[in-house]
């Protein structure tokens, strides 16, 4: 891979905390390297910033590899940058050029105040989960684990909407601030398999209904949810999920 | 959304269904609108369809309803916009379904004004009268000629150039509110999913050409 | 203080079930006056947390993280073992056991090992219950594969997420503990030390990492789940926020400290590509089934892979390890590519990187696919593309990673990889309660030493973070506690909170005044560099003793001319980073100190000094089968006490791979 150096333009959105009112800071940063990761990037930039005495740009990142779901930036416009299934932690400074400008917000959704420049809150995810993403088994109730044979395809369709890592980029990048994506891939992996049977209706009601208790926006079909979705998460997650929804809502009592 | 949407697009099919009516004078140039006027009369006169026509307000009042809830709790679900948002997918008739709507809205208003007040409010204070047709229908009652009103209005080429537009949002509005509609009620699978968006798109294609070429057909005198 | 590791009386077998059967217990209506306070929400401390609250227990739960479901067990790729004997291939509990204290070169327990192997099957019935979705074979059953050389296939795993889904498992599990109200949760929360009172742990100070506002818990027990300490070497596997902090400050309250050298480098890592970079990402050990490693025979070769002809490659573990070849454990590939490197036959800018070349795997698979497909006469296009198929499903989402980070196609052009840090061995020491010296502090987990002696097996780490949180703790808390169940709740205002939160913000404090002129992260990056040259792969006397001037040197300078910018009470990063640093500066001294003691080479520990004659490893039984177990003493100085280790069942001989 050919390696090269750029200069960039940064437009960040800096705020000090959730009282305060934020706007865009300017800086420049020279001689990036394409082989940097994009958070290395603003590593380069804090160190600066600590080193001229100013506040470095907060922003939230820890595993660094695509898979905690702590990064959370809107880079000039898409939801974790210009690359497909991918966490921003995970864009690399090549998918930029020399004198580049590149805007970096955070995540903007009433569900997930800012709490400090690019840091949001998203407790609003674990209060979903709360509301019935799990399976009630207390630690020892559990049968052999072959006791129970799963189809194959249904335990890989599981497994693929349970991959979600919880970013919040399908709120991000939703342009109603939706969180289907999110809650749909929950609910998708346990009413696929028999584990969830039991709790099946009663969940699917909760998690919504703490989902619009959040605040977040409604689902128009857009798609852009999947298409952000660092891990690919598919849409017939949504559908299905309506469908338990309809389902629970007519058949509960 | 889907359920009002999905009765509207059904609407759509018979709604369009009759106004075709309208191209027999291709086939038969003596036809002169003859066999559209006989089934407006009809539809008109049946007590279903007019008891449906009371749903279809209903329905229509119901989608633009929820649209503006929707509209404003989406709205509220961000209030601090993105400086820059760029979409990857989402296409811009699915994020301006709102918008559309409303254009959909306002053409629907001059177009109830020019066909449906006079049809149904025919004569009454300030509403222009619709023409009686010489035409007498099997059961010997006049009927209305909604297809000399049609040709009435159409000969204005603003207003074909508003029906064409109107058409053409509706287009984008179908194209998106089809499959979507069907997402909505869970309706996805790997099988048909592709089948039913193909199926939206050959239906908003169908209708909507079949719509836009009313005016037009008149207005160059295609069919007279 | 004599160290008694509580190991039950009686045959191995037996420990653990006579155990549990005369273990004391707490009655429901105590357990809801009993608070607990866990420490981290990786599988560890969401599974105990959980579990804790299902029994009645009132318990409270912190991460510095936002959600307690980004801790860095999610980041586990592999698998996890279990004797269940699914695939009828001879295993059993005894067979894990076995292999892993010899896998840990006989340097861990054998009475807490044959226990996390007698547990293990009961995690992965737990985890399907759960929900978890592992691997599936086309009739419905889980899937196995074999992993990490061991000879039969008990490991269980969910693509290349196994961590994720098993962290997830547990996070939802403790999500419903917080629902039902038995579990409060704390995030953005990091606990900065442990009040105890009467010698026994009886609270923390943690302080909010939103609003900087430090806060005094109470709980009748802490436990210790925060993980490993792998980022002492700056670069390292582990996420950025992974700290020794919750444990370095137990360690400073009386907990010892067991074998802080021991540490797992792991050799297959995207090599280090300039100054800036931040943390080194894992490729899965399962590419070493099918990649074979390589290095130019010829020094300094600056030719592209490609173009260096077969017969001018070195396969250097196919000629030194003939047996096992490529798939020798971890520790002895990792320390024959750094042989290699540090020889001048490194390849890639730095130098510091070996091939893993897939090209002959692609052609084997391809060969066997066009038998498959009955096509004669398959031309080398056909063969290579039908042979990349089957190696994309295979490893497909490693190969799109490791593209994504270095920009080159795997398929094409031989992965580059290196060793690096990946887990620590070493941890506070616990006894088979779990508890450390300090009564009433526990440690689960990576935060403990207990399990995997001087080198851990792959696909070990989420089974012990399970077992210790699933099935461990539940027992043997409740024999600690049920004296317990007439201490009321102290109230926060008690002399020792207030005592500790001073000496807490006092250091704080302290770290905002200096003021100087270096960056937190540059000290970091400095102590880095120490640790992996002197304490990394390969440890001397000399470099060893260099280290520990140049450490003290370093945490000098560091209380002297840190800058760290913002204030006290706010969301400040700098600020938790230099606390966490500080620790690891004194961490990283008592591990020189340790690995200076131990002169002997073993597992991940490898004094240059005790090797054969073909540089393999020597181990010294007679001298260093026992665990280090350090103090910090009243005088402020470390002090090393052993526990010597029992080995009744499993003999201990030397390990060979050739």
């Amino acid at each position: 891979m050919e390696h090269y150096n750029m200069n960039l333009k940064l437009k960040v959105w800096r705020q000090k905390n959730a009282e305060a009112k934020g706007k865009f800071e300017t800086f420049e940063v020279e001689n990036i390297s394409s082989e940097m990761s994009f958070l290395e990037m603003f590593d380069v930039l804090n160190e600066r910033l600590v080193n001229e005495g100013k506040d470095p740009v907060a922003f939230d990142h820890d595993c660094r590899e695509g898979i905690c779901g702590s990064c959370s930036m809107y880079v000039n416009g898409k939801a974790h940058g210009p690359w497909e299934k991918n966490t921003v932690c995970q864009l690399h400074m090549r998918a930029f050029k020399d004198g580049d400008t590149i805007v970096v917000e955070p995540w903007r959704s009433v569900a997930f105040p800012v709490i400090k420049d690019l840091v949001v809150d998203r407790t609003a995810f674990d209060r979903i989960i709360q509301a019935g993403g799990y399976v009630s088994v207390n630690t020892g109730n559990a049968v052999d684990a072959n006791a129970l044979p799963i189809e194959k395809q249904k335990a890989d369709e599981s497994f693929f909407a349970a991959s979600c890592i919880g970013c919040g980029a399908c709120v991000a990048a939703c342009p109603n601030g939706a969180a289907m994506l999110f809650v749909s891939a929950k609910v998708s992996q346990l009413a696929l398999l028999p584990q969830g049977e039991p709790e099946r209706k009663t969940r699917v009601l909760n998690m919504v209904t703490q989902m619009d208790k959040e605040g977040f926006g409604n689902c128009t079909n857009i798609y852009e949810c999947e298409a952000v979705c660092p891990k690919g998460i598919s849409v017939s997650n949504i559908a299905r999920m309506n469908r338990e929804y309809f389902g629970a809502g007519t058949t509960a009592e | 959304m889907g359920l009002t949407g999905f009765f509207l697009i059904t609407f759509l099919i018979v709604h369009c269904t009759l106004n075709s009516m309208i191209f027999f004078d291709l086939y038969d140039p003596n036809d002169n609108g003859q066999t559209f006027n006989h089934w407006a009369h009809l539809f008109g006169t049946n007590f279903f369809i007019r008891a449906m026509e009371y749903g279809l307000f209903v329905g229509l009042l119901l989608h633009i309803v929820q649209g503006l809830i929707l509209w404003s709790q989406n709205k509220n679900a961000r209030p601090i916009k993105y400086k820059v948002s760029k979409y990857r997918e989402g296409k811009w008739y699915s994020r301006s379904m709102g918008l559309l709507g409303t254009l959909i809205l306002l053409f629907l208003i001059l177009h109830l004004y020019h066909f449906w007040t006079p049809s149904r409010f025919g004569g009454m204070a300030g509403i222009h009268k619709l023409q009686e047709t010489t035409l007498v229908d099997y059961n010997n009652q006049q009927v209305h000629d909604l297809y000399a009103e049609m040709k009435i209005v159409f000969q204005y080429p603003g207003a074909v150039i508003v029906y064409a537009l109107g058409v053409f949002a509706l287009a984008w509005h179908l194209l998106h509110g089809f499959q979507s509609a069907f997402q909505t009620f869970g309706i996805n699978h790997k099988k048909y999913t592709p089948l039913i968006k193909g199926l939206g798109v050959f239906y908003t294609v169908v209708i909507c050409t079949l719509f836009a070429l009313m005016p037009i057909a008149i207005y160059l005198k295609w069919i007279n | 203080m004599g160290l008694d590791a509580k190991i039950p009386e009686g045959e191995l077998e037996k420990k653990w079930s006579d155990y549990k059967s005369h273990v004391k217990l707490v009655n429901p209506a105590n357990k809801r006056k009993l608070e607990i306070i866990v420490i981290g929400t990786g599988l560890a401390g969401a599974s105990a947390a959980a579990s804790l609250g299902e029994l009645g227990y009132k318990v409270k739960a912190f991460c510095f993280q936002d959600s307690p479901r980004r801790a860095h067990s999610i980041a586990a790729q592999g698998g996890i073992n279990a004797a269940k004997n699914y695939q009828n291939d001879g295993d059993s509990v005894f067979r894990l056991f076995y292999d892993t204290v010899k896998g840990g070169d006989y340097r861990s327990r054998e009475g807490n090992v044959y226990r996390l192997a007698e547990v293990s099957a009961a995690i992965i019935d737990q985890c399907v219950a759960q929900g978890v979705p592992f691997a599936r074979e086309y009739g419905g059953l889980l899937s196995n594969r074999s992993f990490g050389g061991t000879q039969v296939q008990r490991t269980f795993y969910a693509a290349g997420q196994t961590g994720q889904q098993l962290l997830l498992g547990a996070y939802s599990a403790l999500e419903r503990q917080i629902a039902l109200g038995n579990v409060k949760m704390y995030s953005r929360h990091e606990m900065l030390d442990v009040v105890t009172i009467d010698g026994k742990a009886r609270g923390i100070i943690a302080r909010d990492l939103v609003t900087g506002k430090l806060e005094r818990h109470f709980g009748h027990a802490v436990l210790l789940c925060s993980g490993g300490y792998g980022n002492v070497f700056y670069l390292s596997t582990n996420a950025m926020g992974s700290n020794v902090t919750a444990a370095w400050k137990a360690h400073k309250k009386g907990a010892y400290f067991g074998n802080p050298c021991f540490t797992q480098i792991h050799p297959t890592c995207i090599p280090v590509s300039g100054e800036y970079q931040s943390k080194l990402t894992l490729m899965s050990e399962s590419l070493r089934n099918d990649g074979r490693i390589w290095v130019p025979k010829k020094k300094s070769d600056n030719r592209k892979p490609t173009d260096i002809p077969e017969d001018e490659r070195d396969y250097y573990l196919e000629r030194r390890y003939p047996a096992f070849g490529n798939l020798v454990p971890r520790d002895v590939a990792s320390r024959a590519a750094k042989e290699r490197c540090d020889e001048g036959y490194g390849v890639g800018t730095t130098k510091l990187a070996v091939y893993l070349d897939f090209a002959d795997a692609i052609k084997r698979y391809g060969l066997i696919e066009v038998g498959k497909h009955n096509i004669e006469n398959a031309d080398e296009a056909t063969i290579i593309k039908l042979g990349r198929e089957v190696v994309e499903e295979k490893y497909g989402n490693l190969f799109e990673m490791y593209e994504k980070i270095t920009g080159e196609n795997p398929y094409e052009i031989p992965m580059r990889i290196y060793p690096a840090v990946h887990y620590t061995m070493g941890g506070l020491w616990v006894d088979y309660e779990l508890m450390t010296t300090v009564p009433g502090l526990y440690a689960l987990g990576e935060a403990n030493f207990s399990d995997h002696g001087a080198n851990r097996l792959g696909a070990s780490a989420l089974m012990q973070g399970l077992a210790d949180g699933y099935f461990v703790i539940p027992y043997t808390l409740g024999n600690y506690l049920a004296d317990e169940i007439r201490t009321p709740s102290i109230p926060v205002t008690h002399p020792a909170f207030e005592q500790t939160e001073n000496e807490v913000r006092l250091r704080i404090e302290k770290l905002m005044s200096i003021k100087g002129t270096e960056s937190v992260e540059s000290f970091h990056k400095r102590l880095g560099i120490i640790m992996w040259d002197k304490c990394g792969m390969a440890r001397n006397e000399e470099g060893l003793k260099t280290a520990i001037e140049e450490i003290k040197q370093l945490k000098n300078e560091f209380w002297s001319n840190v800058r760290i910018p913002g204030e006290i009470n706010e969301m400040n990063f700098e600020l938790d980073k230099a606390g966490r640093v500080a620790d690891f500066i004194e961490l990283g001294e008592l591990m020189c100190m340790d690995a200076l003691n131990r002169k002997e080479s073993c597992g991940g520990h490898f004094r240059e000094e005790m090797q054969t004659e073909e540089g393999e490893a020597k181990r010294d039984d007679s001298n260093y089968s026992y665990v280090a177990a350090w103090e910090y003493n009243e005088k402020g100085e470390e002090e090393m006490h052993k526990e010597k280790l029992h080995f009744d069942i499993v003999h201990p001989s030397q390990r060979s791979y050739k």
